[in-house]
């Protein structure tokens, strides 16, 4: 097992290694001087020339992206072009709300997913099965941005239960030490904050649990009916163990282990829908940021956020697949 | 006369090669399982219906999607206070009637679903091909560059994309296009491989055929099931990563009646209309609920094998 934990991390580094080739690629493939681009029309002769020089635009290319892989490694990913802040701190400041939205919105969808798989696979062709599954084909074929403003429109607008956008209320003042606001606001024993920000980050969330929460409960299904059909749960029906019994402890533990993998892709993926939630949402995170760099085209700004989300994704499949090993046994044999 | 029966079987006609089951092609014998299927049945007339739309789309709009009425600005639907027969579904903040350009909707998103896909499954059948049947440093080289790719959160890669191409629907439909291609190769080389060692190959091989022959007319048409499931469900997708750039700005421009930017209009008036943003959304999520059930049915029906 061992073998299998080394194999897989090692494939990860010709992974991110190409990750950073194509964001290496992608400016200079663009039509136009990169330094132009990066600095924007505003810049002076001189500024671009230091660009140029900072680039290496006179080098060849295995020299510039060298030079780019060196200062990546470094974690510098220079200024953005519109306030002139450091790449890396940006990313420092939001990175926290996107993992929390994201965390959040995973367990929602493991919590749920999970147990209305295991009901509709224990209970298959009753009307909660097909009810359930019926539900989770809606939500796997429904635009995430277009749920966020239908939640907003009836349960901030109308009904006025949750805040509409934004992280955390104007009034409330939570004092910040990870950035991460709902352990922040345990760590210094501050309900109210903790309330306030549950509250802002419940439509965000549930938006995005949606399409992880269908696909999770339809794996959920389909791998609990496998393992259900086996030798071993007859032997223990047999043994006269009571159905419930069964089910959660003998036949969960294997069904699951497929289910891993599928959270963890999830997770990465929902890293990419976030730009969307965000978007709707003003949820001040990676997202937002990048899109609002696509939009004011800075491009310091998207190459650092593809770099960011990529290299999350990578590792997030790394831990799931080293994850996966560990529980799954049968993977050890080889 | 050993010749003759094949000669008379030739004359036989396509009805009753169908009608006869011993003797048709195979082709139907999937087409009669997709029928028995309710899911791939289901999937198939919203498909139908929305495909129907979109070709009738002059015919079936009332008025003109991107006519601007000034005097009938944001009229609620007809069963709501204000709402009138001549704008069933109501109208936007230019008076433009919500149920022409609903319609006129179908046929951007199909057309983008068709496009998208299209590029998505010639380049990823064509590099899968590849890489499955000369293996080696070829194949190591096209799948490592696959992996990467999809190191990438897709809907992130299509923003990027974009970003550097410019906005725009054409580039929106190369994007996806770009992003969905190594989910075609990967499933390409899988069935190239498995077809690989098996007897009609080494049977073409032995009569002198090309390797371009051989893949492409002798292998490929085998390997079908799977590309036309992932084809099936990847429409979905397409059109719901297009729908996005569009709502983000990215993808179609005004005033092409495009659903995800018709969502991006209604959401500043989610307040005081809230049909403008409400109804392109259900459209998106018919149409994609379409596709998927289709997919759906297809698997169980052609590939058994892929269920989950």
């Amino acid at each position: 097992m061992l073998g299998f934990i080394i194999r897989r991390m090692l494939i990860v580094i010709p992974t991110l290694l190409g990750v950073t080739i194509i964001v290496f690629l992608m400016l200079r493939i663009t039509p136009g001087d990169p330094a132009e681009l990066l600095l924007g029309e505003r810049a002076t002769p001189d500024s671009l020339e230091a660009m140029r020089e900072y680039l290496g635009l006179n080098e060849p290319l295995y020299v510039q992206y060298g030079m780019f892989l060196k200062r990546v490694v470094k974690l510098d990913l220079g200024e953005t072009i519109w306030t002139r802040e450091k790449v890396s701190r940006e990313i420092r400041q939001r990175f926290p709300a996107t993992i929390e939205l994201a965390v959040v919105a995973m367990l929602i969808s493991c919590f749920f997913g999970i147990i209305l798989g295991i009901i509709s696979a224990t209970k298959q062709y009753s009307w909660f099965d097909y009810l359930s599954m019926v539900t989770s084909l809606f939500g796997v074929s429904m635009p995430v941005f277009w749920l966020g403003l239908m939640l907003m429109l009836i349960f901030s607008l109308t009904l006025g239960w949750f805040p509409m956008s934004g992280r955390i209320g104007v009034g409330t003042d939570l004092r910040i030490i990870t950035n991460f606001y709902l352990l922040d606001a345990v760590l210094v024993w501050d309900w109210n904050a903790l309330k306030d920000a549950l509250s802002h980050l419940a439509l965000p969330a549930i938006a995005l649990s949606t399409i992880p929460l269908a696909i999770v409960a339809r794996m959920t299904r389909s791998s609990m009916l496998e393992v259900l059909r086996q030798d071993y749960i007859k032997t223990a029906k047999a043994k006269g163990l009571s159905q419930t019994r069964i089910v959660l402890k003998h036949a969960l533990r294997n069904g699951l282990i497929p289910v891993v993998t599928v959270v963890g892709l999830q997770f990465g993926i929902l890293m990419g829908g976030a730009i969307l939630t965000e978007t709707v949402f003003a949820w001040p995170g990676v997202g937002k940021w990048l899109f609002d760099g696509v939009v004011k085209r800075d491009y310091m700004v998207i190459q650092g956020g593809t770099l960011l989300v990529a290299t999350t994704f990578v590792m997030v499949n790394l831990v799931v697949d080293v994850l996966y090993a560990v529980i799954n046994p049968r993977i050890s044999v080889r | 006369m050993r010749g003759m029966p094949e000669a008379s079987t030739q004359k036989v006609s396509y009805w009753a090669r169908m009608t006869n089951p011993e003797d048709r092609h195979p082709f139907f014998d999937q087409v009669e399982k997709l029928l028995k299927n309710r899911t791939g049945v289901a999937g198939l007339v919203i498909i139908s219906l929305f495909a129907l739309v979109s070709v009738l789309a002059p015919l079936l709009s009332p008025h003109d999607p991107v006519e601007n009425a000034l005097y009938d600005q944001l009229k609620p639907p007809v069963w709501q206070e204000g709402g009138a027969t001549k704008n069933l579904l109501g109208t936007d903040d230019l008076g433009r009637d919500m149920l022409s350009r609903l319609i006129y909707g179908a046929r951007v998103s199909l057309t983008l679903g068709v496009v998208s896909v299209g590029i998505a499954l010639v380049f990823g059948s064509f590099l899968g091909a590849v890489a499955g049947y000369n293996k080696g440093w070829l194949d190591n080289l096209i799948m490592r560059f696959m992996d990467i790719v999809l190191a990438f959160p897709h809907i992130l890669l299509a923003i990027v994309i974009v970003a550097y191409l410019g906005p725009g629907l054409r580039n929106a439909m190369i994007a996806i296009g770009i992003i969905n291609i190594p989910r075609f190769a990967r499933i390409v080389r899988a069935s190239v491989i498995d077809e690989y060692e098996k007897d009609y190959v080494t049977a073409a091989r032995a009569v002198g055929a090309k390797d371009g022959r051989i893949i492409f007319n002798a292998i490929f048409p085998n390997c079908l099931a799977p590309i036309i499931v992932q084809a099936s469900l990847g429409f979905g997708a397409a059109i719901l990563d297009a729908a996005g750039l569009s709502f983000l700005g990215l993808g179609a421009q005004p005033p092409t009646p495009e659903w995800g930017a018709m969502i991006a209009e209604g959401r500043a008036m989610i307040l005081r209309a809230w049909w403008v943003m409400t109804f392109p959304g259900i459209a998106i999520l018919l149409a994609v609920l379409g596709f998927n059930l289709l997919g759906d049915g297809l698997r169980d029906a052609l590939d058994p094998r892929l269920r989950d």
